[in-house]
């Protein structure tokens, strides 16, 4: 296992810096943003990864409401910690990229505003589950994770009625109407990269919701022999 | 499970003691009304607008003054329930949780039908309003807001209950999960005041979100009630 782990670590280290080299200097320079527009190998595969990691929390939770194991949950957990993490990543390139390219750092777009929303109700999820006590933690967070999902379809049908019905400020950049082979490559590498990277926080942090649930567990269990009254 | 004739009976049980229980105390209604008061006075406070204006924000000041009146009536939903360990019992009863939870939804909706009632002439008067759309529709996107906000209150009160610091947590739950029906109540009511667009679209946006939501509610509280 830990040798496992090792080798993955170096794996994704390669990676990343691979990926860094193919998105800063072998990517051709786009056209109208000019050396800007590289952030965009960050941002887009930290979106995808962190709308599959949320889609991973929604399927860890169902499991767990049908199944109970502890496995389900440390997952859920997990995914969606990593999951706000590479959504956290999104919101600040997402403005770094806008302000010199639009000329404002955020606007009230169907896209943007929805990832906002969807992060909104990720830290609303890791809130609960801070503030929650005891055993009962696992069924509450499940609860929530469900409706924060069924959610999502619903903000993204709202917010783009809202945008289509006012002007638009800006029309939209990203990536337009197809990206050039080149840089499809560096979006590749770094996609991998960024997995490999979510799936390695997501181990870490698997292990350790399992460890503390075992930990607690031996912890009520000696307390469970212990003679009543401590010290006599 | 039982048959529908058994769990209506016990929601119309229910229901009648939390509200003999609110008719004798007046804990909820009277917090949450002077509270929506309070609300509907800073905001006219700090917003002085014309006719054409106040129609234009109106929507979006009474219901996030109604939103917040509803989380001070949801958050004594169930702490009621805690004193005496009455929700113990509810547990160890074999009456369906469905009914519970659909006695207390009952409950709440109608203590923030009452509100919005009293709150809306004040908003009327205040703002010199005077809706250009019809007026019935307002009456349809009220009923269907309500309902949204209070469906999930309910569940979300119910999960909150359960945490430290819970009259903090169950805003920190309940707005995420309600901005779409937010944004669908405000709009629709902006819409129908204004008389600019047709409200229709958010109408059924509501239309929806409350079918999901209240099937979603159904099926997992029981889990939410026995989780220990």
């Amino acid at each position: 296992m830990k040798t496992l782990f090792k080798l993955i670590t170096v794996c994704t280290v390669v990676l990343l810096g691979y990926g860094f080299c193919q998105a800063m200097y072998i990517a051709p320079k786009e056209a109208t943003m000019g050396d800007v527009q590289r952030i965009f190998y960050y941002h887009l595969p930290s979106a995808w990864i962190a709308f599959l990691l949320f889609f991973v929390n929604f399927l860890a939770s169902i499991w767990y409401l049908i199944r109970r194991s502890k496995g389900a949950d440390a997952l859920a957990l997990a995914s969606a910690e990593v999951g706000v993490m590479f959504c956290t990543i999104v919101l600040i390139t997402g403005p770094l990229w806008a302000r010199p390219v639009w000329g404002i750092w955020w606007t009230w777009d169907a896209r943007l505003t929805s990832t906002l929303v969807l992060w909104l109700i990720y830290v609303s999820y890791l809130v609960l589950r801070h503030y929650a006590v005891g055993g009962q933690i696992p069924v509450l967070a499940s609860a929530l994770a469900i409706f924060g999902f069924l959610d999502v379809p619903i903000v993204y049908m709202a917010i783009r009625w809202f945008r289509t019905q006012h002007p638009q400020p800006v029309i939209g950049g990203g990536e337009g109407s197809g990206l050039a082979p080149a840089m499809w490559v560096a979006v590749l590498w770094n996609l991998a990269a960024f997995m490999l990277l979510a799936g390695q926080y997501i181990w870490v942090r698997y292990r350790q919701a399992l460890t503390t649930y075992d930990l607690e567990e031996a912890h009520a269990h000696a307390s469970l022999h212990e003679e009543p009254g401590g010290a006599r | 499970m039982s048959t529908v004739p058994g769990l209506w009976n016990i929601t119309r049980r229910s229901l009648a003691k939390d509200l003999r229980l609110e008719w004798r105390s007046k804990d909820a209604i009277n917090s949450m009304l002077f509270f929506a008061l309070l609300v509907v006075v800073i905001f006219s406070f700090g917003f002085d607008p014309t006719a054409e204006e106040s129609r234009r924000i109106a929507g979006g000041l009474l219901w996030v003054a109604i939103l917040f009146a509803t989380v001070v009536a949801l958050n004594q939903t169930w702490t009621r329930e805690l004193r005496n360990q009455v929700l113990d019992a509810y547990r160890l009863s074999p009456a369906p949780a469905q009914a519970l939870f659909l006695s207390k939804t009952l409950g709440n909706f109608l203590f923030v039908t009452i509100l919005e009632l009293l709150m809306v002439p004040l908003f009327v008067v205040f703002y010199n309003l005077r809706s250009v759309g019809p007026v019935w529709q307002l009456l349809v996107v009220g009923v269907l807001a309500t309902w949204a906000l209070v469906v999930n209150g309910t569940f979300f009160a119910a999960l909150s209950i359960r945490t430290r610091s819970r009259e903090i947590m169950l805003p920190l739950i309940l707005f995420p999960i309600s901005i779409p029906a937010l944004l669908a109540m405000v709009d629709a009511t902006t819409a129908i005041l204004t008389g600019e667009n047709s409200p229709f679209f958010w109408i059924r946006l509501l239309a929806v979100y409350d079918l999901v939501f209240t099937s979603v509610c159904f099926v997992l509280f029981e889990m939410v009630l026995n989780a220990e």
